[in-house]
């Protein structure tokens, strides 16, 4: 139902729906038959009502009104200076990261064997370079060389982890003492009207979505670059995951790690941000999360990693009171601190005192074994899932 | 059916019914009306979002069908359900009066035994009655799976009942789509949808609406309570007042008596418009005999 308006409007719509695609707005061409079609019940002299009727149509975020608003201006701004649709944008790619989705990652190549079974060449790869590697695997990343860091990165590679799962309110096929009524009478009809058995139904159970917080500042120099890697392993794996790093500011990466190769998603994590090995501001950062993402991430009983040796130059009152409401809003707050692996050590920072009481876990991640045995924590409360369990003994 | 000549008349229509909507709101409704899509309203809590959906069944005369969404919401509660029980009774009686079994089933699987859902009932409106407003209340709350489902009827608001056939609307709902944005809708519902921010009103609308919610309420009261909420507004605060809680708090103001602010009247009902204790700490702490000097 094409309106019967002149040609000089087509070609303004169409003219304005390049633009906005220019910058960045995803205008699918639905949608511009749809402002057609709007279009025709508003008075095209009223520029203001034609503005928001554009509005309504073509944009879907919120994030994109602003977008939206300046094109708009820059359309009119053109038009007055007698440029119709021939527009001189500067042509700068609009978006700047365009990252494929996340892809199965591949499989370690060198044992290449094409007559074994794919998972069986997988764990003996595993298992053989664990054995040659033991004394890496309790050694501190802060000691590492240049050639035990790649090695670790390897190893780091291999890890799987699985988080813990939760309830959802949704119903399978299963062995509960629930009835199943709807495919017991569809059975029921299959057997001609009798019922021979009542089938059940039970829960059906999700893996919880899982948020990290690393800390990239100056003191955890030698630790973040390994310890992205740990993070990106661990997403590759789930569903759900939220990845951020701050050290001043918070900087959400989760699409720079969605990278499979691990060393271009840290190129680009670098990119993207801008306080590498600078200062800690751990409460601002989290309190940043908690007002701008913690209700759009931690919705469904998420649970959070905060890593950092918390030497922090913030207030403490400020980080105590942002770390209860982490807790709170979160189904397990769990903090590493790769400090905690040395003998000795004492988390007697201000920051960390202020922060402790509100940790459910506090657990080292100095090394590779403690990678490893981080794998239960997360995996764990597989039966506890109602309430929060009890803290596990912190290592000293 | 809808008939509103023009965005003008809309917004009047809206006002009469004491809901001040501003022109862009006024034509996304209006053009939602007219093209027959879905509008997705998002906005902060408490901006009324879901009031429009009201309005609009008051205005057309239609009939509101709410649906609260809410994680595993599946279509046994959405949209339509066997009723079990009676089909199982029919059988039954069926079998003892020594009726035919294929004409039994045959039957259990009529209009009679289906219990209509919300998605349902908004497709049953009739061709010369007015339309049934359809409320899909806070949609981010449901999961992957409902959205997906709700794509199904609101695309060609037609619904597949495998053992009935399918069920097409004569006169398609009007659907009002409402999220928080506590998680972000899939672009292919989006995509079938007008779509409007509501931002915070200005103090002159929420003076407005205040005045045409809770008439005889002095002026003065009014307009303190609005600028003081809008002080909190451009505070550093976790969960910002919204309309309603303006509203709230204006009622038990009245309530208590009151005809201006004064510190003391705000401690005590601060609770009113603020939900976390540490925001309440914030703006104690800014100092309220401050804020309430500021506004007077």
């Amino acid at each position: 139902m094409l309106p019967t308006t002149d040609h000089h409007l087509l070609d303004h719509l169409l003219a304005f729906g390049r633009l906005l695609r220019q910058f960045g707005l995803p205008i699918a061409p639905g949608q511009m038959l749809d402002l057609l079609a709007a279009l025709v019940y508003i008075e095209l002299g009223q520029r203001e009502d034609v503005r928001h009727t554009c509005r309504t149509v073509l944009v879907r975020r919120r994030e994109d009104l602003p977008v939206f608003d300046e094109a708009w201006e820059f359309f009119w701004a053109a038009q007055r200076q007698g440029n119709p649709s021939g527009f001189a944008l500067p042509d700068t790619p609009v978006k700047e990261l365009q990252i494929p989705r996340r892809l199965q990652r591949p499989r370690p190549q060198r044992m290449e064997d094409e007559d074994r079974p794919p998972d069986e060449q997988h764990e003996i790869e595993i298992e053989m370079s664990y054995s040659q590697s033991e004394q890496l695997r309790h050694k501190d990343f802060a000691h590492f060389t240049g050639d035990e860091l790649d090695r670790a990165r390897e190893l780091i590679a291999q890890l799987r982890y699985r988080m813990a799962l939760r309830p959802t309110r949704r119903w399978q096929a299963g062995r509960s003492r629930r009835i199943d009524t709807r495919r017991t009478l569809r059975q029921t009809l299959r057997n001609g009207g009798e019922v021979l058995t009542l089938l059940r139904r039970e829960r059906s159970w999700k893996q919880r979505p899982l948020v990290v917080l690393c800390d990239i500042s100056g003191s955890m120099e030698r630790y973040s670059r390994i310890l992205l890697q740990f993070v990106h392993t661990v997403g590759a794996g789930l569903r759900d995951v939220e990845i951020f790093v701050f050290g001043t500011r918070l900087t959400r990466i989760t699409r720079a790690l969605e990278h499979r190769d691990i060393d271009e998603a840290v190129d680009l994590v670098s990119n993207v941000v801008v306080d590498w090995g600078g200062g800690t501001r751990i409460g601002d950062a989290i309190k940043t999360f908690n007002w701008q993402w913690g209700r759009r991430v931690l919705g469904h009983g998420a649970i959070v990693l905060l890593i950092s040796d918390g030497w922090d130059r913030g207030d403490p009152a400020l980080l105590a009171r942002e770390m209860g409401r982490l807790q709170r809003t979160s189904h397990r707050l769990i903090w590493l601190n790769p400090l905690l692996g040395r003998a000795g050590y004492q988390p007697l920072t201000r920051g960390l005192q202020a922060a402790l009481p509100y940790v459910d876990d506090f657990l080292p991640v100095h090394n590779l074994q403690a990678l490893e045995q981080l794998g239960p924590t997360l995996a764990e409360s597989l039966i506890s899932n109602v309430g929060r369990s009890a803290p596990r003994p912190r290592v000293s | 059916m809808v008939g509103f000549v023009s965005i003008d008349a809309l917004q009047q229509a809206l006002t009469a019914q004491q809901y001040i909507a501003d022109r862009p709101l006024a034509t996304a409704i209006y053009l939602s009306l007219k093209l027959r899509k879905p509008l997705l309203l998002e906005g902060e809590a408490g901006v009324g979002k879901t009031e429009v959906a009201k309005v609009l069944a008051h205005i057309l005369q239609g009939r509101l069908i709410r649906l609260q969404c809410y994680e595993g919401l599946d279509i046994a509660t959405a949209v339509y359900e066997w009723n079990y029980p009676r089909q199982m009774l029919y059988l039954r009686a069926a079998e003892l009066e020594g009726e035919g079994k294929d004409q039994a089933l045959h039957d259990i699987f009529g209009r009679d035994f289906l219990l209509r859902r919300p998605l349902l009932q908004a497709l049953e409106a009739t061709a010369d009655g007015p339309p049934s407003i359809l409320l899909v209340d806070e949609l981010d709350r449901a999961d992957d799976e409902f959205e997906a489902f709700l794509l199904e009827v609101l695309s060609d608001f037609q619904i597949s009942i495998p053992e009935l056939g399918t069920i097409r609307a004569i006169q398609p709902p009007v659907v009002i789509l409402t999220s928080n944005r506590t998680r972000d809708i899939h672009d292919a519902l989006k995509r079938r949808c007008l779509y409007h921010w509501i931002a915070y009103p200005s103090i002159e609308k929420e003076i407005a609406i205040v005045q045409g919610r809770l008439p005889g309420v002095g002026e003065r009261l009014i307009q303190q309570v609005v600028a003081f909420v809008h002080e909190l507004r451009a505070m550093d605060l976790y969960k910002l007042p919204g309309i309603a809680e303006t509203l709230d708090w204006v009622a038990a103001l009245t309530a208590l008596d009151r005809t201006a602010l004064d510190p003391e009247t705000v401690d005590d009902t601060l609770g009113a418009i603020l939900k976390y204790q540490d925001d309440m700490e914030v703006v104690r702490k800014r100092g309220l005999q401050t804020l309430v000097e500021q506004v007077s």
